[in-house]
């Protein structure tokens, strides 16, 4: 029995091996290949989506779990060639990435926390635990303050 | 540029009669010189040579070389071709070049069509320095040319001048360099070589310049070598040997072709005991199949037996106790200067220490992977890597496919750190790729990542100063007893035994009347390899620890104590990667920088917390740390972190930031928790719960400063790390009254009495 959800707003009815995480749905059947592959076991967040609204580590969750529910991803944020979100505005700003590899899994952990919490402290932030390698911690901190900043019309876009 | 670094390259003369129009009366590095000729490349979408073509409308393409590893080249080399090129960086759009080979009547045959691409020993910035800019002044010459040729015969060029993508006559009139273009890539010149800008004139270097693929990469669109797509590629997983140099007993891959999905099960050899490991790093069964998780499942139900092999008694424990013990060698002398013997003799006081640094794992955030499709006579490399010339040359040597056929396209890599200048996973899928006959994508998993590695050496280092009656060092002895990264390469038979382990010319070499750097080999089954600034991160802790210990018993500021060490500013040589020499006033300098920043000596330190410093010369560049921190309860809070870094002319500063905060807690995070360690002939450590790297909560700021300069610029990717660990050891030091002995810190093992 297929198993129906949606994907940055398009529906999908999947019938493969229900045991497989969204993560390799997403890459090898979906080419949406923004969500990354970093650990397999959700310890570094390279691989984080949106499941309702919700951050949430793809690696980690069997397609199984997502009867009737609605994922948004990276490619999702500013769809097709549109507008950029305030967080990956900000990103851009603060010149955020390195190598960029984890950086789809950080804004996607971003954007959600500043869903929840629209003016976060350093110590909100400091409590995401999606890791770099590279080490742009410190300019990822800038860049949520910054989006913060320009969702709360602070700034002229 | 030095004489002796212009030597260290091969010059060639481009002549007429071999190029068919281009003149070149002085020379110009082989590695550009090639892609400057015109007739072989595609005259259309205004291509003017290799690396630059300007379209109808005046958008300006330029080519990035090098492998993008997160070191910010795909910016920074570019940026040096605009310069000359005179446009401003707002026209610039980048495209990355694949790797570049072209036909050439000496042997072997072919040559580097757009010079070196690789990524390694921070060096492309320094070999790029001169060579691209002459690429954009050259490309300029020829627009110009170009310009005067088309307003007719008595348009004398030098009255021409250039501004904004156009060319401009003294009259007014001016031409696009997009309506330039193809004539420019035609016109015959006999020109003197172009004259560079002076650093007063920079309009884009120097300027801080954001990376070219921010936007991809927040929309999710930039490509990794992961994301390769070719089609009909199958995917596989690899089931490797888990004890180095064991090998395949036995398989039964029932189970595993059972599995929905799965196609073939592939065992693939790897090196024999003693045999070189440079290109490949073990045996393994192969798992073939339609996507990922196919694959994944098919390696679950694998049944496989290994032979242990022969170091399958190793343990951490027995390695750190062996090294300990050969400190009390002999050991082989890598340089002698005086003798510490004597000054030993004559010592008012003689301080010694030991530092024990482990193995690291790379743990490049893109697990290692490549894809690959084999024909008869032509292949397709696709693979984030740091040598896409090993990746050529090794694909050739397995299938037999002249270097010519086989294409190699370097996607954005998630990571490099020096893992990726090792192709052992390309050998992996050309050897799949080859017995499957269909394309198919090798990945790594995390677990695979970090049991199989060629790991930063381990090492125990032996440090003895002898002191004066007023406390100034007679005599510096450091031994290392180490696994050295001369290990099984076969490319490696004329490098000394402390290969990455002994770093014999740097400071305090040369600064203090005698001195010793000595080398014991330690031995040990796990390969070694390039670890971000390799043997500088490792040695560095040692020195810059030890320097402190002494300023503390001669009763010296650490500061103070450091900058006497250095005396007057002076060259001194230095052999290694990064000279031929070193600057004593450079590092005194940046020391001084990072030192005025934290207020050492002119602000109090608040209760509870201490200060550290510490400073090293890596690359060619020069590079000091400066941190506060307080320890409670076994966890460091670093409440400042200060890195001054001369890097000679800044190319790009926000690039340098990047990297200089990047690196700063890549040795932060390497040395509060990070350590690969052995036992029972298997690497312990499986995934990132027990490899655990430094997360955004424990990351300080980095409070970067970077010294003006118009010096030849080095590196920035790794010369932020080696002073890191120090500092912060130096600072634990004076917020607790405890010395770190070893590495890493995690547990309070490292903290010493």
């Amino acid at each position: 029995m297929p198993i129906h959800f949606t994907v940055n707003g398009a529906p999908v009815a999947f019938d493969g091996d229900p045991t497989m995480p969204l993560l390799w749905y997403l890459r090898d059947h979906a080419e949406l290949t923004g969500t990354k592959f970093g650990c397999g076991v959700g310890a570094c967040g390279a691989c984080t989506v949106h499941v309702d609204g919700a951050a949430t580590r793809s690696c980690r969750a069997p397609v199984s779990t997502l009867e009737g529910k609605t994922v948004t991803t990276i490619e999702g944020l500013a769809p097709g060639g549109s507008e950029l979100s305030a967080v990956q505005r900000a990103w851009i700003e603060e010149d955020v990435p390195q190598c960029g590899y984890c950086q789809a899994g950080q804004l996607m952990a971003a954007v959600d926390l500043l869903r929840r919490v629209p003016n976060p402290t350093d110590a909100d932030i400091n409590r995401l635990t999606n890791l770099c390698r590279c080490g742009t911690y410190p300019r990822i901190r800038r860049a949520i303050h910054r989006a913060a900043t320009i969702i709360a019309g602070g700034e002229n876009r | 540029m030095t004489a002796t670094q212009l030597d260290r390259r091969a010059f060639v003369r481009v002549s007429t009669s071999a190029l068919g129009g281009i003149f070149v009366s002085a020379v110009l590095p082989s590695g550009a010189a090639a892609a400057l000729r015109p007739g072989r490349l595609n005259a259309a979408n205004g291509v003017i040579n290799a690396f630059v073509r300007v379209e109808a409308g005046n958008r300006v393409f330029i080519g990035a070389r090098a492998c993008e590893i997160g070191q910010g080249v795909r910016t920074s080399l570019p940026m040096l071709i605009a310069e000359e090129l005179d446009v401003p960086w707002a026209m610039v759009t980048v495209e990355q070049l694949d790797y570049g080979l072209l036909p050439s009547n000496e042997s072997p045959g072919f040559q580097p069509k757009y010079g070196d691409q690789g990524a390694g020993g921070s060096t492309n910035i320094p070999d790029g320095w001169e060579e691209l800019r002459m690429v954009g002044a050259y490309t300029r010459q020829r627009l110009m040319h170009a310009a005067a040729q088309q307003w007719g015969a008595g348009t004398d060029v030098t009255s021409l001048r250039t501004d904004a993508g156009y060319v401009i006559h003294p009259d007014g009139r001016r031409l696009a360099y997009g309506d330039l273009a193809s004539a420019a890539a035609q016109v015959q010149i006999q020109d003197a070589q172009p004259v560079l800008r002076q650093p007063a004139a920079f309009q884009v270097i120097g300027k801080p310049t954001r990376v070219v693929d921010a936007e991809s990469i927040v929309r999710g669109r930039a490509s990794y070598g992961i994301d390769a797509k070719i089609p009909n590629a199958l995917v596989a997983v690899m089931e490797r040997c888990p004890y180095f140099d064991g090998t395949l007993a036995s398989f039964d891959a029932t189970a595993a072709k059972a599995v929905r999905g799965v196609r073939q099960v592939v065992a693939i050899k790897g090196p024999a005991p003693g045999e070189p490991v440079d290109e490949q790093l073990a045996d393994g069964v192969a798992v073939v199949a339609d996507d990922t998780w196919s694959a994944m499942q098919g390696r679950r139900a694998l049944r496989v037996t290994w032979n242990p092999g022969p170091w399958s008694k190793d343990s951490s424990q027995a390695l750190k106790a062996s090294a300990r013990a050969a400190l009390s060698q002999p050991g082989k002398v890598a340089r002698t200067d005086g003798s510490v013997d004597s000054a030993r003799q004559s010592a008012a006081k003689v301080v010694t220490a030991e530092y024990t640094v482990p193995f690291l794992a790379h743990a490049t955030m893109e697990p290692p992977n490549c894809t690959v499709d084999i024909r008869p006579d032509r292949a397709l490399v696709i693979a984030s890597c740091q040598s896409p010339s090993e990746v050529s040359r090794l694909t050739s040597k397995l299938t037999g496919i002249p270097r010519l056929n086989i294409e190699i396209r370097l996607p954005r890599s998630g990571g490099g750190f020096g893992r990726r200048l090792r192709s052992d996973y390309v050998v992996e899928a050309v050897k799949l790729g080859m017995q499957v006959k269909q394309p198919v994508k090798l990945i790594w998993t995390r677990e695979d990542d970090l049991q199989h590695d060629y790991y930063r050496p381990f090492g125990v280092h032996g440090m003895t100063a002898t002191l004066d009656p007023n406390g100034r060092v007679t005599g510096w002895s450091h031994r290392v007893a180490a696994t050295s990264r001369k290990f099984r390469d076969a490319g490696q038979q004329r490098a000394p035994d402390w290969l990455g382990v002994c770093d014999p010319d740097n400071y305090p070499a040369g600064l203090v009347p005698n001195y010793e750097s000595t080398f014991a080999p330690v031995e040990f089954g796990l390969a070694r390899g390039w670890w971000r600034a390799p043997l500088h991160t490792f040695g560095a802790f040692a020195t810059e620890c030890f320097v402190d210990e002494v300023a503390q018993a001669a009763g010296r500021d650490p500061l103070a104590y450091r900058l006497e060490l250095l005396g007057e500013p002076r060259q001194l040589k230095y052999r290694d990667h990064g000279g031929p020499v070193f600057d004593t006033g450079r590092l005194a300098t940046v020391l001084r920088e990072a030192a005025r920043a934290i207020g050492w000596g002119t602000t109090p330190v608040p209760a509870g917390r201490g200060r550290g410093i510490a400073c090293h010369f890596t690359f060619g560049g020069y590079a000091a740390h400066a941190m506060e921190v307080s320890v409670s309860q076994g966890r460091v809070e670093i409440h400042r972190c200060i890195c001054a870094v001369d890097v000679g002319q800044p190319v790009n500063p926000l690039g340098i930031e990047a990297q200089m905060m990047g690196g700063t807690i890549d040795g932060i995070s390497a040395a509060l928790r990070l350590e690969i360690t052995v036992e029972g002939g298997r690497v312990q450590q499986k995934n990132f719960t027990d490899y655990r790297l430094l997360r955004m909560g424990e990351a300080p700021d980095v409070e970067v400063h970077i010294i003006p300069s118009t010096a030849s610029p080095s590196g920035a990717g790794e010369m932020g790390v080696p002073s890191a660990l120090p500092a912060l050891a130096n600072a634990i030091f004076a917020a607790t009254g405890r010395r770190v002995r070893e590495l890493p810190l995690a547990g309070g093992a490292g903290l010493g009495t």
